[in-house]
């Protein structure tokens, strides 16, 4: 028998390597998924199928030198990747991935497999995200560079604008499973109606599911909200200034965020580790498969749709999707009460 | 309670060593990000209250929402460093500097009494705490009820003042709406 606190040590361990597996593969999926889409090859040099250019990728930006601009605020210039990838680590602490399991018989207790239970973990989950926009923020300002402070300021404002729709989409799902906490969430989701639909609350709230991928696009500064990094403007955005491994950081921060997104999402809307024909101590495959579906429609997103203007993202967060989102919430919410869900 | 007393000391400590900081740096920029560190230290040790929610909402609202409203204002203004302009026979800030002292020494008064008489009476502030009302203060569900009920109006009329706020700073920056 492990005792309690090896087996939740392991689990915080398991979760921060996969989480960094999670991001090479979305780097290598994302670059071939581009290729497939506009007709290239993709990397096929590094490994089987160029399998190994993320780690290929990694070697060469450690061995890069690190640069810090002149003029910049060092203490700052260095902390601010460090934020961006602490808080996207510390952001898929609270999700939930698997259902209760004593690890094949490993443990007496059964332990729930994500790193922290906690009965608010999806306001955690706001005020983590609420501080990662000080790690791009920071960085932009750090620079000392007027692309790098353009792309922060516009990140911060796209990230402010959307974190509205976005805790309004959550907040109607949490009015509909009565409770703050993921798992609980999840756990409300089981079963199926008339026997063959799955109870996801995605079919119970179409409109909040639409305008929590929308928001968590705008929140992850994807494609066709990538406004902090826009290329043909900014050069790189907020890391523009930024070499070596405080890049890789910052890359590493935006491939976990969409982790985390699209594993919140699955936990909210998707029904989580639920699913039919495998049992519950396997529920953690259908939860990748869930994840995997969102983070491919992201990616497939980002190579179709061409980048907005910046005014048409300030009026359709704020006069489109917050609307939206607290009708949205105000039905759900009379619903509840008056069908007594 | 050693523990406790552990990470009060390891937090409070924190609080208090970035809240001095903010005060007695020169860098505005600095200062501003160690503000939000006294804010997390805070929350912290409401976690250590048994409070989750607290802690949360207090990272959300001040450290997620009001000091990044901080940090624009700095940014944009690129108050560097706050004494650069200020030559060295300038008249000091004499009077404000009186003041605050006094204050503080009030301030240091009030909390010395309210630790020593107040804390000893049966249903003063701090013993309340004491109460089964504590354990439904720290659940969501609790603080939920609590405000539309027994502080429903209290909860209403300040709505209505963050409204009226609101409103005036959308009058006062937009002369011709």
């Amino acid at each position: 028998m492990i005792p309690l606190y090896i087996a939740q040590f392991g689990i915080i361990l398991a979760v921060f390597g996969l989480l960094l597996i999670a991001a090479a593969i979305m780097v290598y999926s994302e670059r071939k998924v581009a290729a497939l889409i506009q007709q290239r090859y993709g990397p096929y040099l590094v490994g089987p199928k160029g399998m190994l250019q993320p780690i290929a990728d990694v070697i060469k930006l450690i061995f890069k030198e690190t640069l810090c601009p002149k003029g910049a605020d060092r203490i700052l210039f260095m902390l601010a990747p460090l934020i961006s990838a602490t808080a996207a680590f510390t952001a898929f602490a609270v999700v939930p991935f698997g259902a209760e399991t004593d690890l094949f018989g490993l443990i007496d207790h059964k332990i729930s497999l994500q790193v922290a239970d906690v009965n608010v973990a999806v306001l955690v989950l706001f005020a983590v995200t609420s501080v990662s926009i000080y790690g791009i923020v920071l960085a932009g300002w750090s620079s000392n560079s007027k692309y790098s402070l353009f792309g922060a300021l516009r990140s911060a404002s796209q990230m402010i604008s959307y974190e509205l729709s976005y805790g309004l989409s959550l907040a109607s799902v949490l009015v509909v499973a009565n409770s703050l906490s993921l798992t609980d969430v999840v756990n409300a989701q089981s079963g199926n109606w008339l026997g063959f639909i799955p109870r996801w609350f995605v079919f119970l709230q179409p409109v909040g599911f639409v305008i929590f991928m929308i928001a968590g696009v705008a929140e992850t500064n994807r494609s066709p909200f990538d406004f902090p990094e826009a290329e043909q403007e900014l050069v790189a955005g907020y890391h523009t200034e930024y070499s070596s491994t405080p890049f890789m950081m910052f890359f590493l921060a935006e491939y976990i965020n969409m982790v985390t997104a699209a594993a919140v999402a699955t936990d909210l809307f998707l029904g989580g580790w639920h699913g039919p024909w495998l049992p519950a101590s396997l529920g953690w495959i259908w939860f990748v498969v869930k994840i995997g579906a969102i983070l491919f429609f992201y990616i497939w997103m980002r190579w179709t749709l061409p980048r907005l203007r910046y005014d048409q993202l300030m009026t359709f967060g704020w006069k489109v999707l917050l609307p939206l989102a607290a009708l949205n919430l105000i039905v759900t919410a009379a619903g509840v009460i008056y069908f007594g869900y | 309670m050693g523990t406790d007393l552990l990470l009060f000391s390891l937090f409070g400590g924190v609080a208090v060593a970035a809240s001095l900081l903010v005060v007695l740096g020169r860098n505005p920029m600095h200062s501003v990000l160690l503000l939000i560190v006294s804010f997390a230290a805070l929350a912290a040790l409401y976690i250590t209250l048994d409070s989750p929610f607290a802690a949360v909402i207090q990272i959300i609202i001040y450290a997620g929402a009001i000091m990044v409203l901080f940090l624009f204002v700095v940014m944009l203004l690129n108050a560097h460093k706050e004494d650069e302009d200020v030559p060295a026979g300038a008249p000091t800030m004499k009077k404000p500097l009186y003041m605050g002292a006094v204050l503080a020494v009030v301030l240091a008064a009030e909390l010395v009494w309210a630790l020593s008489v107040a804390g000893n009476e049966p249903d003063g502030m701090l013993t309340r705490g004491a109460s089964p009302d504590s354990a439904a203060l720290g659940s969501v569900r609790g603080l939920g009820q609590l405000l539309f009920t027994d502080y429903a109006f209290a909860f209403e009329v300040t709505s209505i003042l963050i409204i009226v706020a609101m409103v005036g700073a959308v009058v006062l920056a937009k002369r011709e709406l």
